[in-house]
């Protein structure tokens, strides 16, 4: 009777623990264990969700570029934005299958250090996408767009719109502390020339990636002062939010506005004149040389080190002299997270 | 007071007594004190269109906090107000796009955050579970519905009668009115009614206060406890509604502490968080105190993150008079 009551509770703890460790999402996966280094690459990815449009689309290029490259595939993914425990959960299941390299776009950069060290002391190749670990050298390599160079890429663009005008910015932060809003908001200062303390910045507002948030803040700065003439987005949600702000003000034609990200939405949103230009990335790129990465490391046990910048470019209908850039027609072909 | 005594018929009434006789005077004075401080404070503040952008802000949090006073009046909460909102926000839209047209995206929308009211009071009267583990449950499972329905991506909505709440005209030639902005007054208005003046209101207000003596008394307690579910759902899906009047655009990760701010407002208005007192125009006001807030110390250049300490702030300061108020009433 004990002996059945125990079983049950080891059974039932069993399954507690396969339905909570991450969803396996993907899996094309040959069967043997083959240990690493013997030719065969084994792949893992656990991005941050599975529903993020942005991850979807790094998940699909790592799969199709498995398939491509005849290397085992896997992909799990934590619940929610900064779900640290489910993506060492996740970490701990890969290692349980054997893949021989971790393609992971760490929640926070902090989070899953431990977990990292563990498959890496295990010789397992492990490559940060998207988000860069803290330390970078946490990972054996680092494929992502360098955010301080998107920031810096819309800074020009909008000095460039600006024509010669002084700027007269407001900002539209997301979240405080957050080392992509950190990066993209200094690389988008260096961009148009100005620092923190610059008396052209007319004001800033905090707003998550919330639109509401945005359009809330953007409105109590508009109040405050409508003498302006370029305002800085982190993202695209944010860029959306501040148009609603901004277009109750009839001041949209007089304002230059900028965005990054690159999703199929906010290109949209260029075409449609909602903001002026936006910075794309391109998350294909990264989960493309993440497993072309772990296909080299299979056959000859050379590591990828370092970061490596997949690139960003500045998206618009309206180019500037001097300032590289595509037109919308391009980045809908481009763009990640559409209907394509 | 000073009446009181000179006439010496009735007690001097002591302030703490009367801020618990009329629980919405607190949270009016104080958003009269914020908006004379911050008209001298600024030369921006104190002006109609800004006046009315603030109430416009206070629009979507205000009609989740309605639900919400209702909801805390009988002693219990929800935390799942705001995603239930935001799902409805997507259905509206995504039915809207596909052509099913406003009308129906609307009430369907709405149908769907009742549907949630039904489900929690259900729980909360069938099964006695408490309200914050449920809608913590119904939280946590809207909250992934809204990103499944969406597949993380945003839905822009175009249909007329979506955005229509957020038309704005002007009153006598200068005063700027949005359509939310009267639907709103006129929800409050209806729900100050039904909860004064009416005997459903008076089971609200027994029920929150001594469920056990209710049920003697011969008040239905769960009929009662289930039908301000279904209010509260119907508010939560108009405010919804308000949401795409604001901005049209379904996105699943906005309002993610909609759900804390209509907490906040519903407190800063006086109303108990162990329910059977308070009032929904406390609500009102606790709800334009916080878009005050911001919009003040924005123009006087306070930086976002002391914005939101001074909420903080102002939060715990109701919740301190409310205290003192009723150890005062004890004694």
């Amino acid at each position: 009777m004990r002996q059945r009551s125990l079983s049950a509770l080891v059974l039932t703890v069993a399954v507690g623990a396969m339905v909570t460790t991450g969803c396996t999402v993907e899996r094309h996966w040959g069967g043997n264990t083959t240990p690493a280094g013997s030719g065969k690459a084994k792949v893992g990815l656990v991005t941050k969700t599975d529903t993020n449009p942005y991850f979807v689309e790094l998940r699909n290029a790592a799969s199709a570029a498995a398939k491509a490259n005849g290397a085992d595939f896997s992909a799990l993914a934590g619940q929610f934005d900064g779900d640290n425990d489910g993506q060492v959960r996740a970490i701990e299941n890969l290692m349980q299958q054997g893949v021989n390299t971790i393609l992971i776009t760490p929640s926070s950069s902090t989070g899953v250090l431990k977990a990292i060290k563990d498959a890496r002391d295990a010789g397992v190749l492990v490559i940060a996408l998207d988000t860069a670990t803290e330390p970078a050298d946490a990972v054996d390599a680092t494929f992502a767009t360098d955010n301080f160079a998107a920031g810096q890429q819309q800074g020009v663009y909008v000095k460039a719109a600006l024509n010669g005008v002084d700027p007269k910015l407001l900002m539209v932060d997301g979240t405080a502390g957050s080392s992509v809003d950190t990066e993209r908001h200094g690389g988008f200062l260096k961009g148009i020339g100005l620092t923190d303390s610059s008396p052209e910045i007319k004001g800033h507002t905090p707003a998550n990636g919330d639109q509401s948030l945005a359009q809330q803040g953007m409105e109590n700065l508009l109040q405050r002062s409508t003498d302006i003439n370029a305002v800085y987005s982190m993202n695209e949600p944010m860029g959306r939010g501040a148009y609603a702000a901004l277009k109750a003000r009839g001041l949209t034609d007089r304002i230059v506005m900028g965005s990054i990200d690159g999703g199929c939405e906010g290109v949209q949103n260029v075409k449609d004149g909602l903001y002026s230009a936006t910075v794309m990335q391109f998350p294909k790129k990264m989960a493309e040389q993440g497993v072309l990465a772990a296909v080299e490391y299979a056959k000859t046990g050379k590591k990828p080190t370092g970061f490596v910048n997949t690139g960003s470019t500045v998206i618009t209908d309206k180019p500037m002299p001097g300032v590289p850039s595509q037109n919308t027609t391009w980045g809908l072909q481009n763009c990640w997270g559409g209907a394509k | 007071m000073t009446t009181a005594t000179v006439n010496g018929t009735r007690e001097r009434e002591s302030l703490g007594e009367f801020f618990l006789r009329a629980p919405a005077v607190g949270p009016a004075l104080a958003l009269i004190v914020a908006i004379v401080v911050f008209s001298l404070a600024t030369d921006t503040f104190f002006d109609l269109d800004n006046l009315s952008t603030v109430v416009q802000q206070s629009l979507v949090v205000g009609t989740l906090a309605l639900g919400q006073t209702l909801i805390i009046l009988i002693a219990g909460i929800d935390l799942s107000n705001a995603s239930s909102m935001v799902v409805a926000t997507l259905i509206m839209a995504k039915l809207a796009a596909a052509g099913a047209g406003g009308f129906v995206a609307l009430l369907a929308g709405i149908a769907l955050t009742v549907l949630v009211g039904l489900f929690i009071g259900t729980l909360a009267t069938r099964i006695k579970l408490p309200a914050f583990i449920i809608t913590l449950g119904t939280f946590t499972g809207l909250t992934a519905v809204a990103k499944l329905i969406a597949g993380g991506q945003a839905v822009p909505v175009t249909d007329g009668l979506l955005q229509w709440l957020g038309t704005k005209r002007y009153l006598f030639g200068g005063i700027p009115i949005t359509y939310g902005m009267t639907l709103a007054l006129i929800m409050f208005l209806i729900v100050w009614y039904s909860l004064t003046k009416t005997a459903w209101g008076k089971h609200v207000y027994a029920v929150g206060n001594a469920p056990e003596s209710a049920r003697l008394s011969g008040i239905k307690v769960n009929r009662t406890v289930i039908s301000v579910y279904l209010v509260a759902g119907f508010c939560f899906g108009i405010a919804a509604w308000q949401a795409l009047g604001r901005t049209p655009n379904a996105d699943p990760n906005q309002f993610q502490l909609g759900n804390l701010d209509s907490i906040t407002a519903v407190v800063l208005g006086g109303t108990s968080l162990f329910g059977g007192r308070g009032s929904v125009l406390g609500t009102l006001f606790g709800a334009l105190v916080v878009a005050v807030l911001r919009s003040g110390l924005t123009q006087m250049g306070v930086d976002g993150n002391y914005q939101d300490l001074a909420t903080g702030a102002l939060l715990i300061a109701a919740v301190v008079v409310d205290r003192i108020a009723r150890r005062q009433q004890q004694s």
